[in-house]
C-alpha cells in the first residue's frame, strides 16, 4: 500500500480545494495566515522534503503495493497467531497462568485452548515466529519504498493529513516494535523496558488498529496500482502518490531484480530459522537459529527450555526426599518416587512447543495419567482443573493451572520417562507434566504438587 | 471505491477537515483502541516503552537508510565512471549488492547470537553459544563466492559473445573486400 501521506481527497482538484479551504476555513490571526501561506508557497526546504531528492528510478505505487500487500497477508497471520498463542496460555483461567491481567476487553476472545489436535500449538507458533522473521526483508523494503513520504513537504496538509501521519507513527512504530521485541525475546536477549508478554501483547493491539486504519485508505490504490498496469505512473501525477522520482538516476537493477533480492533475503532468514520447529534432519539447517543445534544424543537429547541449573534446581529438591503430594476433593495422598513408578504407566506420543518458536518433534514420554493421579483422591471421572506446581524455587511459570480439558485428555501424563529412558534433570527428573497442544511453559517440569479444582 | 456523504455537509465537511467523516470515525476508532491498549503498554516503564515505541519506529528510516543508502552509493563509486558506460560493470554491482543485502539481513536478524550478546544462552538451553559468528561468516562467503561464480559466468558469456560478434563482423568485412 503506498503508506504515509495521501488525503482521500486526491481525487479532488487541488488548487481549488485549498483555495475554498482558504476563503472560508476557520479565522485564523492574519500573521499566522500570512506565515502558513508564505510557508506553502515557497515550497520545500532543500534537502530530502524536495521530491527531486529521492532518485531511485525503482520507487513507485507497483513496488509499494506489492511489497504491502505481501506485508497484508503476512501480518494478519502473524495477528491470529499471535492471538491463539495467547489464548493457548488459557490466562482467563487462573491468575498463575495470566502474564496480563489488565487486559481488560482485550482478552474479549480468549477461548478454552483444545488438546485436539495434539500439534497445534507446534504449527501456529512455529509459524508466527517463523514467518515474522521471514517478514523483515519485506518490511524493511516497504519502509525503504515510501520514504519519500516521510519528508513529504508541506508536513500536515490538513486536519485529516495531521491525524493520518499520527495514525502512521503507531503504524510503523507498532509494527518496529512488534519485530523487535519478538525477534531478541526467541533469541533470550531480554533488553526490551518490561515483561515480554506485556509489551508484544498489548504492542500487538496498539498495532492493529492503526494497521487496519492503513488498510482501509489505502487497499483499494494498492490494488488498482498492481492490476491494471505492471509499470509506475509518471512523476508529479495522481497516481504516482508523491513515490516516482521526478529526476530518476539510471537505473543499477530492475524492479523485478529487486523484489528478487528481497525475495532472497526472506529465503536465507526461512533456511536458517525454520528448521528449529521442523526438526528431524532439518534442525542442521537452522544455521543461525537459537535451537538450530540438539543440546545432546540418546534419549533425552532433545531441546531444553530452561534446564535445572538456571532455575536453581538444587539435587536435594529431587533427590530422594522429593515427595509428589496430590490433593482435591479434601483428601491429600503423598507419593515416593517409587510409589509412583508403581502407578499403572502410559505412553503418549507428544511434541515439546516454545513460545520463541522452536518445536521437538513427538517425543515417546510414558508416566502416569492425570485422570489416574486424580483417581487418587476420588475424581477420576469428572476430572476438574488442577493446579500443577514445580520444585522450582523462582522465574515465570513455576506452577500453572491445567484446565479440566487438558486434565481429562488421556495423553496427558505426569511424565517419568521419555524414549525409553528415565527423564534427564533438565527435561524435568522426576516428574514433569506432558500435555497435548499446550505451549511448552505448560508441561511443568519438577512436578512436586498437584491439586485438582483448586485454583492456586 | 468511494463513500459520500449527501453533498453540502460532506463538502462543507471535508473543506475543514480534509477527508470525508469516514475517514475521521475510523481513525478515531484506531485511536481509542491505541489508547486502550497502550496505557497498558506504557503502566509499567512509561519513558522506557515510549522510547522503544518512537525508537522502533525511526531505526529504519533515520539510521538503517543513511547506512545502507551511503554504503550503496560508495559501491556504485567504486566501480568509477566507467560504470554509466560499461553494462557488464553497472550490472556488476547487483553481484555485490545481492550477498550484501542477504548477508546484511540475516546479520540484523540475529545479532544477538552472532556477535554473542546473550551470556545466559548457554546456562538456559544447554546449547553452545559459540558458532554463530562463525556459520554466518560462512554463509557470507558463501553468498559472495556464489556471486562471483554467476558473475563470472555471465562475464564469460558476455566476452564469448562479444568475440563471435566481432568474428561476424569481420566476415562480413571480408566478405564486402
Amino acid at each position: 500500500m503506498p503508506a504515509a501521506a495521501g488525503r482521500a481527497s486526491d481525487t479532488e482538484p487541488e488548487p481549488e480545494a485549498e483555495a475554498e479551504a482558504d476563503e472560508t476555513g476557520p479565522q485564523w490571526p492574519t500573521r499566522l495566515r500570512s506565515a502558513w501561506g508564505t510557508a506553502r508557497t515557497a515550497g520545500p526546504p532543500p534537502g530530502p522534503a524536495r521530491p527531486d531528492f529521492w532518485r531511485s528510478p525503482l520507487r513507485g505505487p507497483w513496488l509499494t503495493s506489492v511489497l504491502g500487500l505481501v506485508l497484508l497477508a503476512g501480518i494478519t497471520i502473524l495477528f491470529v497467531t499471535g492471538l491463539l498463542s495467547y489464548a493457548a496460555y488459557n490466562p482467563d483461567l487462573a491468575a498463575v497462568n495470566d502474564q496480563t491481567p489488565d487486559k481488560g476487553w482485550l482478552g474479549f476472545y480468549l477461548f478454552p485452548w483444545p488438546t485436539s489436535p495434539y500439534w497445534l500449538y507446534r504449527v501456529t507458533q512455529g509459524v508466527h515466529v517463523t514467518l515474522g522473521i521471514v517478514l523483515v526483508p519485506v518490511l524493511l523494503a516497504k519502509l525503504w519504498s515510501v520514504i519519500p513520504k516521510l519528508f513529504a513537504w508541506p508536513p500536515v496538509r490538513s486536519v485529516a493529513h495531521g491525524i493520518e501521519r499520527l495514525s502512521l507513527l503507531l503504524l510503523v512504530g507498532g509494527a518496529g516494535f512488534e519485530f523487535v521485541t519478538g525477534i531478541l525475546n526467541v533469541q533470550l536477549h531480554y533488553i526490551f523496558p518490561g515483561s515480554f508478554y506485556t509489551l508484544h501483547f498489548y504492542g500487538a493491539w496498539v498495532f492493529i488498529g492503526a494497521f487496519v486504519v492503513h488498510v482501509a485508505f489505502r487497499l483499494p490504490k494498492a490494488l488498482r496500482a498492481v492490476w491494471p498496469r505492471p509499470g509506475e505512473p509518471a512523476p508529479g501525477t495522481q497516481d504516482a502518490a508523491g513515490l516516482v522520482s521526478p529526476r530518476p538516476a539510471a537505473p543499477t537493477i530492475s524492479r523485478r531484480g529487486a523484489l528478487g533480492m528481497v525475495g532472497l533475503g526472506s529465503l536465507a532468514l526461512l533456511v536458517v530459522t525454520a528448521g528449529q520447529s521442523v526438526g528431524g534432519w532439518l534442525r542442521h539447517t537452522a544455521l543461525l537459529a537459537p535451537h538450530g543445534q540438539d543440546p545432546g544424543s540418546g534419549p533425552n537429547g532433545f531441546q531444553i527450555n530452561k534446564t535445572a541449573a538456571s532455575v536453581g534446581i538444587r539435587p536435594s529438591d529431587i533427590g530422594p526426599d522429593w515427595r509428589l503430594t496430590v490433593r482435591g476433593a479434601g483428601r491429600q495422598v503423598d507419593l515416593t518416587y517409587g510409589q509412583l513408578l508403581a502407578l499403572p504407566q502410559s505412553e503418549s506420543s507428544l511434541p515439546i512447543a516454545c513460545v520463541e518458536g522452536w518445536s521437538t518433534p513427538d517425543q515417546r514420554w510414558s508416566g502416569v495419567r492425570l485422570t489416574e493421579l486424580a483417581a487418587l483422591v476420588g475424581l477420576g471421572t469428572d476430572t476438574p482443573q488442577v493446579f500443577v506446581e514445580s520444585v522450582q524455587r523462582g522465574g515465570s511459570f513455576r506452577s500453572v493451572v491445567l484446565r479440566d480439558n487438558q486434565a481429562r485428555d488421556t495423553r496427558s501424563l505426569l511424565a517419568v520417562r521419555v524414549n525409553g529412558a528415565v527423564l534427564s534433570h533438565d527435561h524435568g527428573y522426576p516428574a514433569r507434566v506432558i500435555v497435548p497442544g499446550a505451549p511448552g511453559v505448560h508441561n511443568t517440569k519438577w512436578v512436586t504438587r498437584l491439586a485438582f479444582g483448586e485454583q492456586a | 471505491m468511494k463513500f459520500r456523504l449527501p453533498h453540502a455537509g460532506g463538502i462543507a465537511f471535508r473543506r475543514r477537515y480534509g477527508a470525508s467523516p469516514l475517514h475521521l470515525l475510523l481513525v478515531a476508532t484506531s485511536f481509542a483502541l491505541a489508547v486502550y491498549a497502550g496505557v497498558r503498554l506504557l503502566k509499567a516503564d512509561t519513558f522506557g516503552v515510549a522510547l522503544w515505541f518512537v525508537g522502533a519506529a525511526l531505526v529504519h528510516d533515520v539510521l538503517l537508510l543513511p547506512l545502507y543508502s551511503v554504503t550503496d552509493r560508495a559501491a556504485q563509486a567504486v566501480c568509477g565512471a566507467s560504470c554509466a558506460r560499461d553494462f557488464v560493470v553497472r550490472v556488476g554491482v547487483n553481484h555485490v549488492r545481492v550477498p550484501a543485502f542477504v548477508a546484511g539481513v540475516l546479520l540484523l536478524v540475529w545479532w544477538p547470537l552472532i556477535l554473542r550478546r546473550v551470556d545466559h544462552f548457554t546456562s538456559y538451553t544447554g546449547l553452545p553459544a559459540d558458532g554463530f559468528l562463525a556459520r554466518w561468516l560462512l554463509i557470507t562467503a558463501a553468498l559472495f563466492g556464489a556471486s562471483a561464480v554467476v558473475l563470472l559466468v555471465r562475464m564469460w558469456h558476455g566476452t564469448r559473445a562479444s568475440r563471435r560478434a566481432a568474428r561476424a563482423r569481420a566476415r562480413v568485412r571480408k566478405a564486402r573486400k
